[in-house]
């Protein structure tokens, strides 16, 4: 896992839901082929609105046209995030367009379970709101060992929610290594 | 301290004498079930994991049931379907529900119940976020991603937060025209999309046990909509005689303790309820029907898991019987029982089917349909800036296919009132 996670931020509201993260007449490719896999970059995030999509200004596309990675590398939103299907192409389309870190007020449970599960990325909680103190584009670090958030464009620093319940299983780097290592599989 | 239904089934499957919200534990699985958009996901990870030779944790409890891109020229949507061939013959699984056969069936939630998966006191998951329907049952049903669901497959087990319960009380008799899609949509609109995150959904009351099957599967069916974990129906001698005439496993009837501990409680007068709707884009934008009857619409759309049952076209066909739609309307049925009901059954000397198409609707086939938009020959899916009244479960930006479309959430006697004016339109107006 590492330890230090830097790169631009790109920002949205709240109750982002798995349509919008990857609407759903792209669930059809493969998730283990690696060409056919390269399309769920160039999709993620497609289905949110215009006006909200990279915060504050909004329409910032998430990948530019053609491209199949994104020039972000943290999500910030809001509460509830990735609300909505159980579909795992919803962090899975952000990881393969580049994502390391999501930090959310809160996130949908099941969304919650397959980034951790899966090992896709972290799902961060932060401490209060951030949607207001972070801008798209704005150069973050996240420190994962001391839970912190620096704003580097701003010189802010913010305190993340320590993992809890599956602190153990993003250690170990998702549930099959979290099984191997405590002898269930 | 008591338990709730929900501690009691995850204790049992834990081997535990009780649990704790917040407690994690490991559970045994009764039922696993995928469909044809997330069980080649699930299948990969399965062999990259377990080996391309495993062999599933146990034939009899892993069901799939091809339903969301069904009738499509996609050749993706198409390619999926064959590894789940490929797969159900390579691990000899005996409930697999091929499209094209006669024992395809359709949507997944819907046929779980209809092919006797759904069993009191059993812990199901599957990899579909609307699972939290089967808790009609009884049950303990969840939705999970790919990754949890190959887990499941190679192991059996899953870990599972215990979650904390809210009880929602309804007493007294609801009104002719109220349908259990109001209930939840009322529900919704009071806590939120989040305001059950993590948390049981359970149903009680006179006039919920008074529901059907199919109404208390249409509760349960929207938990998710409220971020709940699951939502739960204590069985009763309802949904026995449902589950007798289609199974003859043994199952557990759970009860909750009446001292038991419920994070939330809140009773309602069942006979002050009104029809209700979700406007765009959120199901919690709860606004009375009757508020909205200026709104004009395009579309009526009636079916899904959560409103293309048998209980939701009787409801619509009393509406439409007789008269001729105004917007397109178009009609779904979540499952093949469901269409040879639609066939079959009868209201004033004719078939619903008949109903339907003297009305001027357009019949689908039983699938998943436009619910959530899909590949774009999908039927009834929206294309432009349709405006469309639905009886599905969702309306976020974009869900039934186009971004600029807007779907208004609404109870079948709702989206058939609507189609016969072209607004949105109270059935009081219609009934009677």
């Amino acid at each position: 896992m590492e330890q230090v996670i830097a790169g631009r931020a790109y920002v949205l509201g709240d109750n982002i839901d798995t349509d919008q993260i990857i609407p759903a007449e792209h669930l059809v490719y493969s998730l283990s082929d690696p060409e056919e896999k390269k399309n769920y970059g160039k999709f993620a995030l497609s289905g949110v609105p215009k006006d909200d999509a990279g915060l504050p200004e909004g329409n910032k596309l998430f990948v530019e046209e053609e491209k199949f990675e994104s020039e972000y590398t943290i999500i910030i939103g809001g509460k509830n995030f990735g609300c909505g299907s159980s579909r795992e192409h919803a962090p899975a389309c952000l990881k393969i367009a580049g994502i390391q870190a999501i930090i959310a007020t809160s996130y949908a449970r099941i969304f919650y379970r397959n980034s951790v599960d899966g090992g896709f990325f972290i799902p961060f909680e932060s401490s209060g709101k951030l949607v207001n103190n972070i801008r798209t584009g704005n150069n973050l670090t996240i420190n994962v060992e001391t839970g912190t958030l620096i704003n580097n464009s701003s010189n802010q620093t913010f305190k993340l929610q320590p993992l809890g319940e599956v602190a153990d299983i993003v250690k170990a780097g998702n549930i099959f290594e979290y099984a191997r290592k405590s002898g269930m599989i | 301290m008591g338990l709730t239904i929900t501690e009691k089934i995850l204790a049992a499957h834990a081997s535990k004498d009780k649990v704790t919200p917040g407690e994690t534990i490991w559970v045994d699985v009764d039922v696993l079930m995928t469909h044809d958009v997330c069980g080649p996901g699930t299948i990969s990870i399965f062999k990259e994991q377990f080996g391309e030779n495993a062999k599933v944790f146990d034939r009899e409890k892993v069901v799939i049931i091809p339903d969301h891109y069904i009738f499509t020229s996609d050749k993706h949507a198409n390619r999926n379907i064959d590894i789940l061939r490929e797969f159900v013959s390579e691990q000899n699984l005996p409930y697999y529900y091929d499209v094209g056969t006669e024992n395809y069936k359709g949507v997944c939630h819907l046929a779980l119940a209809q092919e006797g998966h759904n069993r009191p006191g059993e812990v199901l998951f599957g990899t579909d976020s609307h699972t939290c329907t089967s808790g009609a049952f009884g049950m303990f049903s969840t939705g999970i991603g790919n990754t949890d669901a190959a887990f499941i497959l190679g192991t059996g087990k899953l870990w599972v937060k215990v979650p904390e319960s809210m009880q929602f009380e309804f007493t007294g008799k609801f009104p002719d025209y109220i349908m259990a899609k109001d209930i939840i949509l009322q529900v919704i609109g009071d806590i939120g999309v989040d305001g059950a995150t993590y948390r049981t959904m359970e149903w009680t009351g006179d006039a919920i046990m008074n529901f059907s099957m199919e109404e208390r599967m249409t509760l349960c069916n929207m938990a998710i909509e409220g971020g709940g974990k699951n939502a739960v129906i204590e069985a009763d001698e309802v949904t026995l005689k449902y589950v007798k005439e289609r199974t003859n496993k043994p199952y557990n009837v759970y009860r909750s303790d009446h001292d038991a501990n419920y994070y939330f409680k809140k009773t309602y007068d069942a006979s002050t309820m009104e029809p209700i709707v979700a406007k765009p884009h959120s199901p919690d934008n709860k606004a009375l029907v009757r508020e909205c009857s200026d709104v004009k619409i395009d579309r009526s759309y009636i079916g899904s898991c959560t409103g293309g049952k048998y209980t939701d076209f009787l409801a619509a066909a009393n509406i439409l019987n007789g008269k001729k739609v105004a917007v397109n309307t178009f009609i779904v049925p979540a499952t093949t029982e469901v269409y040879k009901d639609l066939e079959s059954k009868m209201l004033d000397g004719k078939t619903l089917l008949n109903i339907f198409k003297e009305a001027g609707c357009e019949i689908g086939d039983a699938s998943c349909a436009a619910c959530l938009g899909g590949p774009k020959d999908t039927f009834g899916r929206t294309h432009g800036t349709e405006v469309v009244v639905s009886t599905t479960n969702r309306n976020f930006p974009g869900r039934m296919g186009s971004k600029q479309s807007e779907v208004y959430l609404a109870s079948p006697y709702t989206a058939a009132a609507s189609a016969l004016t072209g607004r949105i339109t109270d059935p009081r107006e219609m009934l009677n």
